[in-house]
């Protein structure tokens, strides 16, 4: 049977589109199974069997060592080809997207990247992604044979594991290590925030005048219980850090409140706010397009609003 | 060292208007595309550190006119010639059919010692081009690149993924594409945009290349690309800002949106 082919280098992502993978498959009469590579592989395999993959393809050959994209692309087509897969989803972050690209390559796929929603119509799975710089999603099928598709992480739930567990294969890959060799690897500093999680979030904008004046929209968080978010243009003049910004080249939230002090609006920064449950603008010009967005909004100076807002907050 | 950097012209998206959750794209400007800026003054810098060199622009869309304006603009920032592939069959082309045409051109041209991409286009942002080309061209490629430096027979680069930075060195030829943080682009002088209509063109077609019209066929079908559809309540808070103050509070505790 033909199977939709799982992998991330992230177990989470694994997970996530190993659990969802099962419901697609079920509608388009397909099997699931997945990847797993490195010293971590067997502990993985268990996981993904438990999450719904009857076949788990597991490699530690040490070619894979780095995740190099040009081996880890060679392997991923050498095990869709034994397993006869016809569709890939791979976790779109940045290792993998450059992954998916490859692989697709090789398999003569077409490739749908940063992939945020994803259903089975009319017996075919349908992709949707940001277009326009984000101002508008895309809809879109792939019409090659086999079909490679990225997925964002965080796109679907993860799931319960059941007791079940999926066979797990051993394939024998001819792999040849790459020529592109690590020299260093460091965590990224400043990634404490994760603000996809976020429950509150105060985002703040350009409408912030002086560095110093970040401090009152972190007053504002503080008495909403709140995380701070901000648009590319604050992290640009290195205001706040990168890990903060909220948009298309930042976090994608989902709070029960955004509330936007001193942001006028553009696509790229409300693309990651638009599933916000209540969306609060603050914003000296009347015109500004957030207010198009907002379901409260105060046209005024925020450095006269905000002050008062902190006073009311904490008298209620 | 000979560097070819791919450039793509894409409708300004600042300027682009939603009409019935259509975006409108006419009269919008067309321009660079800002990594692919980054993307050249990365190999400029490198060209100018060797002493010696060329670094070649090179282009894919359907017709010329659309990337004339934007070629010159890189010419003038400093790249040597350029190279465009033109040819009607690759509107709307797909990420794979662009890679096609991209390592079918940088091989009819002598092939090259390092190309360099934006991760991706200021328009669709796929970035899948770079990976594309790289497994045509059967070249190593590194993504994400904040810094690059050559020496020896190979270049080491510093990029940055989703939650570490890593330190990756390569022999050549190579792929890499770009992040923004790598650079700030010049902007090019009056006189350098004067040069630029001096510096020489190449222009091929897909017929020029080998390439018909099905090696750049579609790979994707889009059933529709819409803005999506937010229901806001848009209630305005009117008065003073201390009313305006109460009047959010009150709104946020009857919500339920704050911590209890």
């Amino acid at each position: 049977m033909a199977d939709i082919l799982i992998y991330s280098e992230k177990r989470d992502t694994a997970r996530e589109l190993t659990y969802r993978a099962k419901e697609f498959a079920g509608a388009l009469g397909l099997g699931v199974s997945a990847v797993a590579f490195g010293p971590t592989s067997g502990e993985v395999a268990a996981e993904l069997g438990a999450h719904g993959a009857d076949t788990v393809y597991v490699s530690e050959d040490p070619a894979l060592d780095g995740l190099q994209t040009d081996v880890v692309a060679e392997a991923l087509a050498q095990v869709v080809r034994a397993a006869g897969a016809t569709c890939v989803l791979v976790g779109s972050t940045r290792r993998g997207k450059e992954l998916a690209s490859r692989l697709a390559q090789k398999l003569g796929a077409g490739c749908v990247t940063d992939v945020s929603s994803m259903a089975v119509e009319d017996g075919a799975l349908v992709a949707g992604r940001y277009a326009f710089g984000g101002n508008t999603v895309a809809r879109e099928t792939v019409t090659t044979a086999v079909k490679v598709f990225a997925v964002m992480p965080k796109t679907f739930e993860i799931g319960e594991p059941t007791a079940g567990a999926g066979a797990v294969v051993t394939p024998s890959l001819a792999l040849t290590p790459s020529a592109v060799k690590v020299v260093d690897r460091r965590p990224k500093e400043g990634q404490a925030v994760d603000l996809a999680a976020a429950a509150r979030i105060v985002g703040m904008g350009r409408g912030f005048g002086r560095r110093e004046d970040i401090a009152l929209g972190e007053q504002l968080a503080a008495a909403l219980k709140a995380e701070i978010g901000a648009t590319k243009g604050l992290a640009d003049f290195q205001w706040v850090s990168e890990d903060r910004v909220i948009g298309l080249s930042g976090a994608k939230t989902s709070p029960e409140l955004y509330v936007a002090v001193g942001i006028s609006g553009q696509i790229q920064h409300t693309v990651g706010i638009s599933s916000a449950k209540l969306i609060v603008a603050v914003n000296k010009d009347k015109d500004a397009p957030i207010f198009r967005l907002a379901d409260y909004g105060i046209v005024g100076d925020l450095y006269v609003v905000v002050p008062a807002l902190i006073e009311k907050l904490k008298a209620s | 060292m000979k560097i070819v950097v791919c450039v793509k012209t894409n409708p300004d998206l600042q300027m682009v208007r939603i009409k019935n959750r259509e975006p409108v794209l006419e009269a919008v400007p067309y321009r660079v595309g800002d990594l692919d800026k980054n993307a050249i003054e990365v190999a400029i810098q490198l060209r100018d550190a060797a002493g010696e060199g060329t670094v070649v622009a090179l282009s894919v869309a359907e017709a010329n006119r659309k990337i004339k304006e934007t070629l010159k603009e890189v010419l003038a920032m400093g790249a040597d010639e350029a190279v465009v592939v033109a040819d009607p069959a690759l509107e709307s082309a797909d990420p794979g059919a662009v890679a096609v045409a991209i390592a079918k051109a940088v091989r009819q041209s002598g092939g090259c010692d390092l190309l360099l991409l934006g991760e991706g286009s200021s328009d669709n942002y796929s970035g899948q081009v770079g990976s594309r080309t790289a497994e045509l061209l059967g070249l190593p490629q590194i993504g994400y690149a904040r810094k690059i430096t050559a020496g020896g027979a190979g270049i080491q680069v510093e990029r940055s993924m989703d939650d570490v930075i890593e330190t990756l060195e390569a022999p050549l030829p190579a792929v890499v594409t770009v992040v923004s943080e790598i650079n700030e682009p010049r902007i090019p002088s009056l006189m350098n945009i004067m040069k630029a209509g001096k510096k020489p063109v190449t222009e091929y077609t897909l017929a020029d290349l080998g390439l018909d019209r099905a090696a750049v066929g579609p790979q994707r079908h889009i059933l529709s690309n819409l803005a999506e559809e937010q229901d806001r309540k848009r209630i305005m808070l009117q008065g003073g800002a201390a009313e305006q103050a109460e009047a959010l509070a009150n709104a946020l505790i009857k919500e339920g949106v704050l911590e209890r």
